[in-house]
Parts: structure tokens; C-alpha cells; sequence
């Protein structure tokens, strides 16, 4: 546990990502099985304890410390995890001269997986009072599963893979294969064994990204090599089926990052029918049309899929690209060919849960970005269109984020003009600075305008920014409510933050009656008074704007 | 200013001192502590920029208090100065007022304020833990206590500062082609940091950047041992290979590295217990060094006073002032406005010739 919390330790503070990956690796060359391999399976997120949960943990504490005491001190540690460690009280001198050994990380893998839930917490604090803060805060993030130390699965397999001098992508086709300890893969990359098989009949394969492109990108681009899709506001997935042994299909769902979701959404699985690998977007679709990303964020991250789930956010998938077609590799042919395929593929699911996604025609740039401007004109579903993606034609699907094959151009966002209501603190990166702020806009008459909240954000500002607005909550705090400070917001006195959003709903939950998608801090206005900030009334012309475009579309069906 | 007004026998604290805008006023007294607008009669407990300003009327600190503003502020930082020991007990209006270390750096002290049987201490700054740079702390037991919270959370335990220059030096060791960098207050870290380095055995020179010299020199002056110093400025890159330098925090992250070989760039402060607030900074190696008493310190501390009343000044008061009131003791907190924490930055604003070219 030692050496894992070392290991941990030394790469959360570890900015740079070859300097990660050189601990990383070191830290497999110099370790033995299996505690590398549960290191391994660690860092990837393959470790999952189904009694120890942060409630225990939150529970454990609970019974030691002021329970007030801790809630401010989570709130400005910002992570369970590390306000446990650093609060746990000492152990008493006399247990520190005859204490065990530190346990091992698979003495807690294997402890955590076969002991029962009432003996859990118990062990849990044994081992808590063993170790140092270091090996307490390492051993917290390893049962609870929440790493956040800037390590993704992707850099763990990468640093793996360099183990043998492989490249992350041989261990990725690997990847759905193998479990932890994974000693066979081990013993591949150090050349004493042979390649493991993947038996996975439906296997994850990495993703192709886009870049964002830039209004000089167009420059140098020939509209005829490129073809043309609307960027749908879902999730981004990975369908498929293949045959297991027995001949049976097997069908499966993956996340971008090639998290196995299938659970999650029953009602695709039978859809799904043959063989192949479609790349695409989920999607709520109810009555023919793609609801908005809120509609779909209530059907995601659900523990129990209840039959009335289903049915009131019947699931779609929307087909953009094809990477296998029965037990065809597709991945090395251009898309325009991969193209073709899927429409055929689709065709021959006959399946209304699954469509093609559309393309977009056009001749020139100007016709694209009309298009983009407006996509209700074009057919498609307004609301849930974030923008447009163009494919080169002749692109083969290339794992990771290829320079020049695929592009995204979203919409462009809408700003407004608000003022600073409130702040709490932040977790994670930006924890102990008021990082999450509550912002308003102006309504009701000119003699007793008012401000009313509209959405929150924490996110857009630079390090610098975040410094100066924490410097301004601290000294222009009105009341505290817990850890929600009131922030001075006059119409002379206050913070005017300008931000920018993808989209706008008509929300209940919102005192105010509307609801932002991806709102993020565009600018700190400081030059602004408040009293010049944007009105209520500014969204909801926005909210009557998307109504009407809809009603006209209705209208011409 | 003597009022001829006959006092209550028992005061109550809030009569004694006050806290306003402008500082915690004394008015039977006439002065106000550390005050963070120009006053009449300014009564300072140490030097660090937030506590110790310019352009009051009269200043009454500590010898070294009073050296460190005028090496910041120069010769006419106040009209007039009058330097109090530690000990020393003075008259001032209807109140008595007497020194006491406060053990956060060189000068620095609390400052009892009695009015007839009530006696009350303003702590400014403190730590209760070793320093072999300044006078240790020393408790004074008083009706009402006035304390700092900077550290006023139970997630700061500070542990042996030693340990922490074990750690930095085995990384120099670790890392001979690299220099490291410590990021560390101007005033009273700094100084800290290489008085345990020498403590530590480690006896090669030590580097400074610019803004660290003066009051370095000072404390030299002032009898503390920090072996041989030298600046940092005009030293070839290469023979600031395996070298250590003392820098503000704020330079720690300036093109000014460059001049270094791939440094290491450490921090000592009491917020690199908290691992994210280390990593917002860009801290390689961070050095858990504080000027502040931890968790522990400011309620043993609080306990070992015996003050039924609790006063908090600034930093983390909700816990601080929570805790206070578990013990049965009447706790609020002052919400006084202008104390940065120097560590963070705020404090460490670099006074006009104090900079890398001085």
C-alpha cells in the first residue's frame, strides 16, 4: 500500500504527462505481480468495492469527529477522501509501537472483496489507524474509486503498454479481454508470455475525435472533400454485437471512453440484432423527435432502469459511422466507403430505434455556416443540434484526435451580461477558492428592479480571474448560509460576470423559470456597474425565439 | 487622552476594544492595533505588510517591528516611533499595554491591553511551534483572547517542520542537475527555511532572489545564523545546478526561473497540506512550513489562556469559533477586513525597491 501511495502521491502533483507516465511506468518495472496489476486495474477505474462507499466513510468519520467541524472542512479540502485523511485522529503512542505492517494493496483488494458489510468498517478504520496520511488518503481514493489525480485510463494503459514498448492502442484491443490482476498481460509485456486473446465477442474499439475548427482553418480547406452531419447534443456511443461461441449474438453499449453502459439502456440492446459496430449518438426521441440534452441527462446514471424510465424516455440511437460490419474490419477504409456501408447496415437492422444520421448538402462555406445558423430550416431538430461535423471523405477512422480528418463547428454561443449573486466553494481542481458562482439578471419594473438568479457556473475564468472573483467574495460577503456566501449585488455595488451559454429551457425547478445548457464565465466585466447588466426579459424573448421556429416548422409538415 | 471618567470596576472586553473599519480600536486607550487605514496612534504587533502599514501619526512596536517598516516604507513611515521589549509594560490613556512574543517571526508580539481588572490579548499573528529565528511563543493568560484563525480547520495538523527540510534536502540529493526553488515568504519563511537547512547540517550557500535580501540581511544583523548567503543574481545557470534559492512565491511561477536549470519548485507554507491547493499553484515539492499554529496549536492555545471569551480575527473563523463554543467558552468572530494570509499572496505585494533589481 506503500508504494501505491507513493505512486499516487507523487502524480497528483505531477503536472507534466510524460513525467506521469515515466512514475507510472517506473512504478510497474519495479513492483511485482499482483500488486501492479491491481495498481493497474486501479488507475484504469476497473475496481469497483460494493460495501465500501463514501456514506461509510462519511459514517466513520462521523464517529470521531465534530460533526460540524467536518462539514467545513470538507467544504474547503474539497474532496471526501483527503479531509478523512487529514482529519482522522492519531492514534495513541502506545498502539504506534507494536502496530502491524502497512497491508499490502492486494491484502485490501482482496480483504475489501471477500469481507462482508458489517465487518467493512471495522477493518477500514484498523487500517486507517495504521496507516499515514499519505497511505490513508491513498487507501480513501482506492475503495471509493474516485482517483482525480489526473491520470486517465487512457495514460494507465499508455504507461503500461511502454512497459513492453507497445503502444497504448495494442493494450486497448486487448483491453475488454482481460481482468485484474492482469498477469497475463504482464507477462506479454515483459516478453515471458504470449499475447493474450481478446474473447470479448463485442469488443470496444477507441474512439476517432474531432477537432474544433477555427474560422482560419477554412482557408486552406476544399469544400468537395468533405461531407457534412449535424452535431447532435446527445452522448456519444459505441454499439456492438458480435457472435460468442455458441453462435449467440452478443450485443453491447460503450461510452466514448469504452465504459460498458449497455445496463443502463435494456431497451436498445434487442435493436441492436446484428453483428457490426456502430458509432453514434444517443438520443430521446419521443414522437419522431430528438428531445433536448436535459430531456436525456434524466435517463442517465440511473441505478435501477424502471419499465416507467423506459417508457417515458424511449432511447434512440442515431447512426454517424461504421467500424464493423459482421466480422469486417472497417476501420481502414475511407468514410465516404464506411458511409455507404452504414446506410446499408441500417437499412438491414430495420429497427426504428436506430437512423442514419443525416447529412448536410452543400457547395461553399457560406451555404454550411447558413446552415449551421439555422438548422430548423434545414429539417433537422433544432434544439438538440449543437452544430455541424464535417468528415474528410477520404478520413479513415484513426483512434484519438487526428490533425485535419474530422471537424466540429458548434453554434455559436449566447451571451448575456449578469451579476454575481453568490459563491461556494469549489471541489476537485478549484477546491478551498469560491469558485461556483450563482449569477442573476434583472426583472421588474425600473423603481423596484430585482435580481433573480437564472443559472450557476464554474468554469470559463482563468487562474488569475478565479484569484481576483475569490478576493472579491471574500471582502464583499453580505451573510453566509452555510457554505453559500451572499455576494454584495446592487445596483452600484457588485460583480458583473458576462457569460456564455449553449442553450435555453423552460425549467420549474428555477425560480426564474428558465434553465442554461453549459453555461461558463466569458469575461469579468469589472468595468460594468450592475445596474446595466441584462434583463429577464433578454431570455425570455430567447425562450419565445426557439418556440416559434419550432411552431413554423410544424407548420409547414 | 485620559476621559477623568470613573470605569465600571469590571469592564466588559467590548468596551476595552473594538472592532471598526479601520482596525480593532482601544478607545479608553486611544490607539488602534494593527490598523489597515492611517490612524492618530497605531499599536503594532509585527512586520508583516497587512498588519504593519504607513502613514500613521505615532507607532508604538517592537524594536524590530519598527526597523522592518522603516526598511520597507523608509525613514518617514510614521511622524513619530517608540520601540516597547518584550516585557514591558506602558501607560497609554486609561489602559495598560505590555508585550508579549508571539513567536511568528522576528519582533512579533501579542499585546496585552488591561483596563482596570480586565485584561484582554491581542494575539495578531502566532505559532506555537519551534523557531529558531524568533523569541517563542509565550502563553499569557487574560480574560479575553483575541485570535487569529488562519489555520482554523482540523484538516491543519503541521507536523515537524524538520521533517519537511528532510524532504527537500533528500530531492536536492535526488536531483543533482536540477536547482530547487523555495517558494517561501519574504519576511520571517524565508528566514526560517535556511535556519533549518543549517540546523539540518546543510552547509553549502544558499541563494536568494532579490526581494529577499534586504530583510535577510537584517535578520543577520540581528544575531540569527544563516550561514553564507549570497544572491542569486548574475550566477550562471550551470552553477545553479544542485543549488537551493529562496524566492517570493509569487516569483516561483515568473519567467524569472528561467535563469535556472529545469527547476524544482517547492513551496513552504501551511496550505501544502491540502494537496489541491499545492496543485493550483504549480507546486512540485510542497514543504508543509507555517508561520501560523495549526488546528492543534490555536485550541491548546485558546485552552491554555483561560480566557472565557473568544474573539477570532481572521481566516477560518466559522470552525474556529464553533470549536470555542463546544468548550462552554463565548466565542464570535471580528470579520476584520484587510489581513491577507501573506502565504497566499495577497500579503506579498512587493514594496517599491524591494524587487528583483534593488
Amino acid at each position: 500500500m506503500n508504494r501505491f501511495a507513493e505512486l499516487l502521491d507523487r502524480l497528483a502533483y505531477e503536472p507534466g504527462r510524460n513525467n506521469k507516465l515515466r512514475l507510472i511506468t517506473n512504478y510497474f518495472r519495479t513492483v511485482e505481480d499482483p500488486d501492479r496489476g491491481y495498481a493497474l486495474a486501479a488507475l484504469t477505474g476497473a475496481l469497483s468495492f460494493k460495501h465500501a462507499k463514501p456514506g461509510l466513510i462519511r459514517d466513520l468519520i462521523a464517529e470521531r469527529t465534530d460533526p460540524a467541524l467536518f462539514a467545513l472542512s470538507y467544504d474547503y479540502v474539497g474532496d471526501l477522501s483527503e479531509t478523512v485523511a487529514l482529519m482522522w485522529p492519531k492514534k495513541s503512542d502506545e498502539r504506534l509501537h507494536n502496530n502491524p505492517p502497512p497491508p499490502t494493496l492486494t491484502e485490501v483488494v482482496t480483504t475489501l472483496r471477500t469481507l462482508g458489510k458489517t465487518e467493512i468498517p471495522k477493518q477500514l478504520s484498523r487500517w486507517l489507524d495504521d496507516l499515514d496520511e499519505t497511505g490513508r488518503w491513498a487507501l480513501l481514493k482506492l475503495v471509493t474509486g474516485a482517483m482525480r489525480i489526473g491520470v486517465s485510463a487512457r495514460l494507465a494503459k499508455t504507461a503500461v503498454a511502454a512497459l513492453g514498448g507497445k503502444d497504448a492502442h495494442d493494450v486497448e484491443l486487448l483491453w475488454p479481454g482481460l481482468t485484474p490482476p492482469y498477469p497475463d498481460l504482464f507477462a506479454w509485456l515483459e516478453g515471458r508470455g504470449d499475447k493474450p486473446v481478446n474473447r470479448n465477442p463485442a469488443p470496444f474499439r477507441p474512439v476517432m475525435l474531432a477537432h474544433a475548427i477555427e474560422d482560419t482553418d477554412f482557408a486552406s480547406l476544399v469544400p468537395a472533400d468533405y461531407i457534412a452531419e449535424w452535431k447532435w447534443d446527445g452522448i456519444r456511443v459505441q454499439a456492438v454485437s458480435g457472435r460468442d461461441p455458441q453462435g449467440h449474438v452478443v450485443s453491447r453499449l460503450y461510452s466514448r471512453t469504452g465504459e460498458d453502459i449497455s445496463k443502463s439502456f435494456p431497451d436498445l440492446l434487442p435493436s441492436l440484432h446484428l453483428p457490426g459496430a456502430i458509432d453514434g449518438e444517443l438520443l430521446v426521441l419521443r414522437e419522431g423527435r430528438v428531445q433536448s440534452f436535459n430531456v436525456l441527462q434524466q435517463r442517465l446514471n440511473r441505478k435501477v432502469v424502471s419499465p416507467k424510465l423506459i417508457k417515458d424516455f424511449p432511447i434512440h440511437l442515431r447512426a454517424y459511422d461504421l467500424l464493423a460490419d459482421a466480422e469486417t474490419d472497417l476501420r481502414e477504409l475511407p468514410f465516404a466507403e464506411r458511409r455507404e456501408r452504414l446506410q446499408a447496415f441500417v437499412a438491414n437492422l430495420g429497427d426504428p430505434r436506430v437512423d442514419l444520421s443525416p447529412t448536410i448538402a452543400f457547395d461553399r462555406w457560406a451555404a454550411l455556416a447558413a446552415a449551421r445558423r439555422d438548422p430548423a430550416s434545414a429539417g433537422a431538430d433544432a434544439e438538440a443540434v449543437e452544430g455541424v461535423m464535417l468528415k474528410r471523405r477520404d478520413a479513415l477512422y484513426l483512434p484519438g484526435r487526428p490533425k485535419g480528418q474530422w471537424w466540429k463547428w458548434k453554434r455559436d454561443p449566447h451571451i448575456i451580461d449578469a451579476v454575481l449573486m453568490y459563491a461556494q466553494r469549489g471541489h476537485g481542481k478549484r477546491s478551498s477558492y469560491y469558485s461556483d458562482y450563482t449569477f442573476g439578471v434583472w426583472s421588474g419594473d425600473d423603481g423596484n428592479a430585482q435580481l433573480v438568479p437564472v443559472g450557476k457556473a464554474y468554469f470559463g475564468f482563468t487562474d488569475e480571474e478565479l484569484l481576483q472573483i475569490d478576493r472579491f467574495v471574500r471582502r464583499n460577503t453580505t451573510e453566509k448560509f452555510g457554505p453559500v456566501r451572499h455576494v454584495v449585488h446592487e445596483p452600484d455595488q457588485g460583480l458583473v460576470l458576462e457569460v456564455a451559454f449553449e442553450g435555453l429551457q423552460r425549467s420549474t425547478r428555477h425560480k426564474s423559470g428558465v434553465a442554461m445548457r453549459f453555461p461558463r464565465i466569458n469575461r469579468l466585466r469589472w468595468d460594468k456597474p450592475p445596474r446595466e447588466a441584462d434583463r429577464l426579459e433578454t431570455l425570455e424573448r430567447l425562450l419565445k425565439g426557439a418556440a416559434s421556429s419550432e411552431a413554423a416548422e410544424d407548420g409547414a409538415h | 487622552m485620559s476621559s477623568g471618567l470613573a470605569y465600571i470596576n469590571d469592564m466588559r472586553p467590548q468596551d476595552i476594544l473594538t472592532p471598526q473599519p479601520a482596525g480593532l480600536c482601544c478607545k479608553p486607550g486611544g490607539f488602534y492595533i494593527d490598523p489597515v487605514r492611517p490612524v492618530e496612534r497605531a499599536v503594532i504587533t509585527h512586520g508583516h505588510s497587512d498588519h504593519a502599514r504607513a502613514g500613521h501619526g505615532a507607532v508604538l512596536a517592537t524594536q524590530e517591528t519598527l526597523d522592518m517598516m522603516r526598511l520597507r516604507y523608509g525613514e518617514n513611515f510614521a511622524r513619530s516611533t517608540q520601540a516597547i521589549a518584550y516585557g514591558e509594560e506602558l501607560r497609554l490613556g486609561d489602559v495598560t499595554v505590555k508585550f508579549h512574543p508571539a513567536g511568528h517571526v522576528l519582533g512579533s508580539a501579542q499585546i496585552a491591553v488591561t483596563c482596570n481588572d480586565t485584561k484582554i490579548v491581542a494575539s495578531g499573528d502566532y505559532k506555537d511551534a519551534p523557531d529558531p529565528t524568533c523569541t517563542p511563543f509565550e502563553v499569557v493568560p487574560c480574560d479575553a483572547f483575541i485570535t487569529e484563525a488562519t489555520f482554523g480547520l482540523p484538516v491543519f495538523r503541521h507536523g515537524d517542520a524538520a521533517e519537511e527540510i528532510k524532504k527537500l534536502l533528500s530531492s536536492v540529493k535526488l536531483f543533482p542537475e536540477r536547482a530547487h526553488l523555495v517558494g517561501a515568504y519574504s519576511l520571517g519563511k524565508a528566514q526560517r527555511v535556511i535556519a533549518l537547512l543549517r540546523l539540518a547540517g546543510y552547509t553549502a550557500p544558499i541563494y536568494l532572489h532579490g526581494a529577499m535580501e534586504k530583510i535577510t540581511r537584517y535578520y543577520q544583523r540581528r544575531g540569527v545564523d544563516l550561514g553564507e548567503l549570497r544572491p542569486v543574481k548574475g550566477v550562471k545557470k550551470a552553477d545553479l545546478a544542485g543549488s537551493i534559492t529562496l524566492a517570493p512565491p509569487s516569483a516561483t511561477s515568473d519567467i524569472w526561473t528561467r535563469r535556472f536549470p529545469d527547476p524544482v519548485t517547492a513551496f513552504a507554507s501551511g496550505w501544502m497540506r491540502v494537496r489541491a491547493r499545492a496543485r493550483q499553484g504549480g507546486v512540485e515539492l510542497p514543504l508543509v512550513i507555517s508561520d501560523h499554529a495549526d488546528w492543534d496549536g490555536l485550541t491548546a492555545t485558546i485552552k491554555a489562556t483561560g480566557a472565557g471569551e473568544i474573539w477570532v480575527t481572521h481566516g477560518e473563523a466559522d470552525a474556529l469559533v464553533h470549536w470555542c463554543k463546544t468548550q462552554g467558552l463565548t466565542a464570535r468572530p471580528l470579520d476584520l477586513v484587510g489581513y491577507g494570509d501573506e502565504d497566499s499572496g495577497d500579503g506579498d505585494v512587493q514594496a517599491p525597491g524591494e524587487g528583483d533589481t534593488a
